[in-house]
């Protein structure tokens, strides 16, 4: 039929946006966001309210989840370059958490539980914490770049034993900050109504992308991923490599264990941070990145992380039992590790093709 | 090549493990301690056994799980080492695990060293059958604390627990008391199926059933503080009223008040919010007397005092009438806590 | 079939799609005798084994077997193995955490209930028959590679092969435990096991083979008696040049001032722990100069010795004049020294990355970590070395694993060619690339050393070395042994120098 001949050939020409990894997250965010309209518009309200000191803050689901996801989205940050570089994730983020989380309060409250005054500046806690975090970060990436342990499983080394360590740093106390400031960090800074979390994980973004702009860590890490032989061929060190970007999630975790530390003023071992590694890991694979390693969007994960938070934070409302959750975040790992497996996007391609071929040969008839 | 990849992988892990144990073996420090003192007191015990016939010390072995597992349990081991001392005419070994099978071969050796009493705390609740056989073979009187068996009752004196679902009934009934305009009620579940989540969601559940209470949302926290948090600011956000939270644990009703803190709600005796909670931490006694939460119930983890008085009463012969003991529980409420509740009951 | 052969292979042809593999491939294995099958790699040599083994199933062609009346039908390993062909490769595909006597008898036992003792007491003998000096209860892990090789056989041997074929099986042994290996060989030799002997050495084969059959391009070349064929006329018809026909095809080449000594690189002693003899080697400013040498006689070790690309054991280096240290790339990088390595697909490309990033990566290196190019900057980089060595992409940002060989070939040497070497090694930059890409890559090479840069080259086809080197480094079995220049190079030197021993023979 003349008209359908004249219909341009579909797919033949997208924009490259749309090919972009970017768009496995954007659609997950836009089916959510769409799912939540029609639902419950009221979902979107925003509202300025106030603090008891008459600071204004703001409110809303949306602000709950930029504020919530971004512990996972700060820890996704070093998750997307381990993963780009060792092809494999650190599982031990969550008890590593708990080790910075420990060490910060030990530092802060010396030996006492409750102490009425800070032993240390908070800063000092946190660099300490930090400096931990990243020791036990080198202690991973050495496993994984000196002796070529699956990262899985030499992460499962602290994985295992973080928590107790995390536990042996305070003697077992649970110590509990009263300093109200050091509650900011996981609140609300007077004056600035959003949320603290958020503003750090922007900081964190922000410090991410200047590294990867003014550093050429970026390509080096892709480098080393996809083809380690090359790599050393071109005058790289991948084992340096390797270790430098579990170092760098190293920091990441004593961010993300001070965020915590500081919603609460105080630490669980044994809960804090709870599976947040699998989500780190999904935020990563969510941003359409191959956890095989190589090529990476730090953009996408990013996003993938917050993509995590939406779906948790629609689930709470909707009073979906929150030990269900996993199997909800189950479901989406598994339509995303489907959807990537190189037999399906084979058949995918395939039938594309021959669709089109099918149309072709109609528009000819 | 491979063979030497392994090695080398080998010697990684061995270090590994040799560090964490090192970790390890310092941070349970307080459970390998009491247990060197363990043989020395036994050792001490055989020769008190020639003038035993003056009943000087009664020789009791106590199996507990390990002190660091929580707060709960570390307030017990505490409270079972202050009762049983020299002092008060015990000579008493302490054992610590948490797996079944560790506890059991503790037990066989307490009955070997042919303790008076077997004082037992079992991580699990099967298995137990033919060691307790042995020991009332041997004449080992055995005493079950906090945890019940799987085992005929003939084979042990007495067993000491916690009625879950009567601190559940406390609380809920205290609740009751305060005559609410209404009853809007966030409750944050425990570990779903364990025995405190079934006992204090039970209480709850079934008032709220017959008193027409709402139940604004029923959600499992998992013990968990951080998803406490984030459930009550989901409430929050999607702006239904409520204005009890009923935290089946102290982690988890702190979760909430940080949530409610965050979004400005006031809560706390005479406030907007009723906040309560159970274990009883000392912590969490604290924001009681400060009047920011509104009622704790007590899990007693001081069993000592009910374990001594049974020991008595079989030394002087008596028999004991109720073999399952259920200790008082307390709960504390804001408005009537004072200071040495804190300092008696907080863990 | 003839009188005394084992197995004839008649009018093979194997294809792949868009490769003729083995052509119209006669093959004859005698009883009682070491056959070598030799040729260059792609010759066929490992489809036609392949094909004997069942692994490939051949498309024309018939397989005679003794015993077997009429062509034998090989459809899978299994059946060759019941009609008698073994095979032990390089790789040893036994279970090494199993005994010795385990390993003999492993999946054979047909249901029956094993005897440990009897099974021990049966290796044993097997292994005394064989004179292989090894305790049937050994751990097979715990043994030498030479042992667990002769173990392999001895299996092998045990299920009545009539045909063994042996697969490369000394590149991994020493002198002295090749010198084992051998005497199993004639043992059996002794016993009517034929025996197809496929190596790379040639000193291994006039020591302990029959008869050669070499073949070249997927097609039979010939059938030799060894006694019949000096060393020379074998190398010249692996690789496929006449000796007649060797007229002096040299002189392009280009003329640099050999009287200037002014050496760019200069390494004594080099050896690496890819085990290659200690070589000394140099080359001068505008030089171009080659290693030569059969496939695994050693001459991509040396140059990835003098890169640093593998692991330097020993040797001083000067690169203009001054001792400088090369352990590692970025030490020779850092020296001036580019180096395209071999195989493109596991050292050269990284293949999910563009072509930009494949363009800039050596240059980033070497510029440093905390200098990235700007986005813009490396686009035209990569557009210029687009444009200069005419490489065909869609554009910079395309992966570049989805270019076609040859591209991806350019695109590497624009990696080294944009880092300005003084240096430029060559590792076989012409294979498995179209003609016209050739020619390019090789006038590109003389074009640069007349601009003063230095260049050694590797490449499998003689005449391409001839035509643009000015000195060859002639490698025999991981040994530098020979230098060839001015009128030494003609192809009948080179492959009388390759060949070795027989010089005089010709």
């Amino acid at each position: 039929m003349p008209s359908n001949a004249l219909k341009p050939p579909k797919n033949s020409k997208m924009p490259g946006i749309f090919r972009h990894q970017i768009m496995i997250p954007i659609a997950a965010l836009v089916l959510l966001a769409l799912f939540n309209l029609i639902a419950d518009p009221s979902f979107f309200k925003i509202t300025m309210g106030q603090t008891s000191n008459g600071d204004p803050v703001l409110t809303g689901q949306l602000i709950t989840i930029i504020d919530y996801g971004s512990e996972v989205a700060i820890l996704a940050l070093g998750m997307t370059l381990v993963t780009a570089s060792s092809g494999g994730q650190d599982i031990s983020v969550g008890a590593a958490c708990a080790i910075a989380g420990s060490v910060l309060l030990r530092v802060l409250c010396g030996t006492e539980t409750s102490p009425e005054k800070l032993h240390a500046p908070i800063i000092v806690g946190f660099l300490v914490s930090m400096l931990v975090a990243m020791i036990f970060g080198a202690f991973n990436g050495a496993l994984v770049a000196f002796f070529k342990i699956q990262p899985m499983v030499a992460t499962l080394i602290l994985f295992t034993a973080g928590r107790s360590i995390a536990a042996w740093v305070n003697h077992n106390q649970l110590p509990n900050v009263n300093e109200p400031s050091f509650g900011y960090f996981g609140s609300y800074i007077p004056g600035i109504p959003i949320p603290t979390p958020f503003c750090i994980a922007l900081l964190c973004f922000l410090v991410t992308f200047l590294i990867l702009k003014f550093t050429t860590l970026g390509l080096y890490v892709q480098s080393v991923g996809i083809n380690e032989k090359t790599s050393r061929l071109n005058g790289l060190n991948p084992e340096m490599i390797k270790l430098m970007t579990y170092v760098f999630l190293g920091i990441c975790v004593a961010v993300t264990g001070f965020i915590k530390v500081s919603r609460l003023s105080t630490i669980n071992y044994s809960v804090v941070a709870k599976d947040i590694e699998m989500d780190a890991i999904l935020a990563v694979a969510l941003g359409g990145n191959a956890l095989s390693g190589g090529k990476f969007s730090m953009s996408s994960s990013i996003l993938g992380a917050y993509v995590i938070q939406f779906l948790t934070t629609t689930l709470y409302k909707f009073d979906v039992k929150s030990d269900a959750l996993p199997a909800y975040k189950a479901v989406v790992v598994i339509i995303l590790v489907i959807m990537s497996a190189p037999a399906v996007r084979e058949k995918l391609s395939q039938l594309g093709k021959k669709l089109r071929a099918e149309k072709h040969t109609a528009e000819s008839a | 090549m491979k063979v030497k990849k392994m090695l080398a992988f080998a010697a990684s892990l061995a270090v590994c493990t040799a560090m964490f144990a090192g970790c390890g073996s310092s941070g349970s420090g307080d459970t390998t301690a009491p247990k060197s003192e363990d043989t020395g007191n036994t050792a001490d015990a055989g020769e008190a056994k020639t003038d035993a016939g003056s009943g000087d010390l009664i020789k009791v072995g106590i199996i507990n799980n390990d002190p660091n597992e929580s707060g709960y349990r570390t307030a017990n081991d505490k409270d079972l080492k202050a009762t049983f001392t020299k002092e008060n005419g015990f000579d008493a070994s302490f054992a610590y695990s948490l797996k079944n099978d560790e506890q059991i071969s503790h037990a066989q050796k307490f009955i070997q060293d042919d303790v008076d009493y077997l004082l037992l705390s079992a991580a699990d609740t099967a298995g137990w059958d033919s060691v307790l056989k042995d020991a009332q073979d041997a004449g080992v009187k055995v005493i079950l604390f906090d945890r019940t068996i799987d085992a005929d009752p003939s084979l042990y004196e007495a067993s000491i627990v916690s009625d879950m679902a009567k601190e559940g009934q406390t609380a809920v009934d205290w609740l009751k008391s305060q005559n609410l305009d209404k009853y809007e009620v966030i409750h944050i579940q425990g570990v779903m199926g364990s025995a405190a989540q079934k006992g204090r969601s039970g209480a709850l559940t079934d008032t709220a059933n017959a008193e027409g209470w709402t139940i604004v949302t029923e959600q499992t926290a998992e013990w968990n503080a951080e998803k406490a948090q984030q459930i009550v600011q989901s409430v929050i956000d999607s702006g239904k009223s409520f204005n009890v939270i009923y935290a089946e644990n102290d982690d988890m009703a702190k979760g909430a008040v940080a949530a409610l803190d965050k979004a400005n709600i006031s809560h706390g005796v005479g406030k907007d919010v009723i906040v309560m909670g159970f274990d009883c931490n000392k912590w969490a006694l604290e924001e009681l007397k400060a009047q920011n939460w509104n009622y704790d119930g007590q899990c007693n983890p001081f069993q000592s005092s009910y374990i001594k008085d049974i020991i008595d009463k079989l030394e002087n012969g008596e028999t004991i009438s109720e073999k399952t003991i259920v200790m008082d529980e307390k709960g504390f409420d804001a408005a009537t806590i004072t200071q040495e509740d804190v300092d008696n009951y907080g863990i | 079939m003839q009188d005394g052969s084992l197995l004839e292979l008649r009018g093979i042809y194997k294809s792949f799609p868009g490769v003729k593999a083995l052509q119209n491939v006669d093959f004859t294995l005698r009883e009682g005798e070491i056959h070598a099958l030799m040729g260059e790699n792609g010759a066929g040599k490992s489809t036609l084994i392949k094909v004997l083994t069942g692994v490939y199933v051949k498309d024309e062609g018939d397989i005679y077997i003794k015993g077997h009346t009429g062509p034998v039908q090989i459809h899978s390993p299994k059946q060759a193995q019941e009609v008698g062909i073994s095979t032990v490769y390089q790789e040893i595909s036994l279970c090494p955490n199993l005994s010795v006597a385990e390993n003999i008898f492993l999946g054979r036992s047909e249901g029956r209930i094993i005897s440990w003792r009897k099974m021990n007491k049966q290796a044993g003998e097997l292994l005394d028959s064989l004179g292989i000096a090894v305790k049937p209860t050994q751990q097979l892990a715990s043994c030498s590679i030479a042992v667990q090789q002769m173990v392999a056989i001895a299996r092998a041997v045990d299920m009545d092969c009539s045909v063994l074929i042996l697969d490369e099986p000394t590149s991994s042994l020493d002198e002295s435990e090749v010198a084992k290996l051998f005497v199993l060989m004639r043992k059996l030799k002794d016993r009517g096991v034929g025996i197809i002997f496929v190596t790379h050495f040639l000193d291994q084969v006039y020591e302990v083979c029959d008869r050669i059959t070499v073949l070249r391009d997927g097609k039979l070349v010939g059938e030799y008696e060894i006694e019949k064929l000096p060393r020379v006329q074998l190398v010249s018809k692996m690789l496929g040049k006449e000796l007649d026909d060797m007229a002096d095809i040299k002189n392009e080449s280009p003329e640099y001032d050999s009287k200037s000594d002014e050496f760019v690189y200069e390494g004594k002693g080099l050896c690496s722990s890819e085990g290659i003899s200690p070589f000394d080697f140099n080359i001068r400013k505008g030089e171009i100069n080659g290693f030569t040498g059969l496939l695994g006689s050693g001459r991509s070790e040396c140059v990835r010795t003098i890169f640093g690309a593998d692991k330097v054991t020993g040797g001083t280096v000067k690169v203009d004049g001054k001792e400088v240290r090369i352990s590692k790339p970025i030490d020779a990088m850092k020296q001036g020294i580019a180096y395209l390595p071999e195989d493109r697909k596991r050292d050269g490309i990284i293949g999910d990355l563009s072509v930009r990033d494949n363009i800039i990566l050596a240059l980033q290196v070497k510029t440093g970590f905390f200098k990235p190019f700007s986005k813009a900057k490396a686009t035209e980089f990569a557009e210029k070395y687009i444009k200069l060595l005419d490489i065909k992409t869609a554009s910079v940002n395309t992966p570049i694993k989805s270019l076609s060989g040859g591209n991806q070939q350019k695109v590497i040497l624009g990696r080294w060619l944009l880092t300005e070497p003084k240096y430029l090694i060559l590792d076989e930059p012409t294979r498995g690339i179209d003609v016209g890409t050739k020619v390019d890559i090789q006038k590109l090479m003389l074009k640069l050393a007349s601009e003063g840069m230095s260049v050694t080259f590797i490449s499998s086809e003689t005449d391409e070395m001839l035509r643009t080197c000015s000195r060859l480094l002639v490698m025999r079995d991981r040994k530098l042994v020979g230098e060839l220049t001015g009128d030494q190079l003609t192809q009948n030197t080179i492959m009388a120098t390759i060949a070795g021993g027989e010089k005089d023979a010709e």
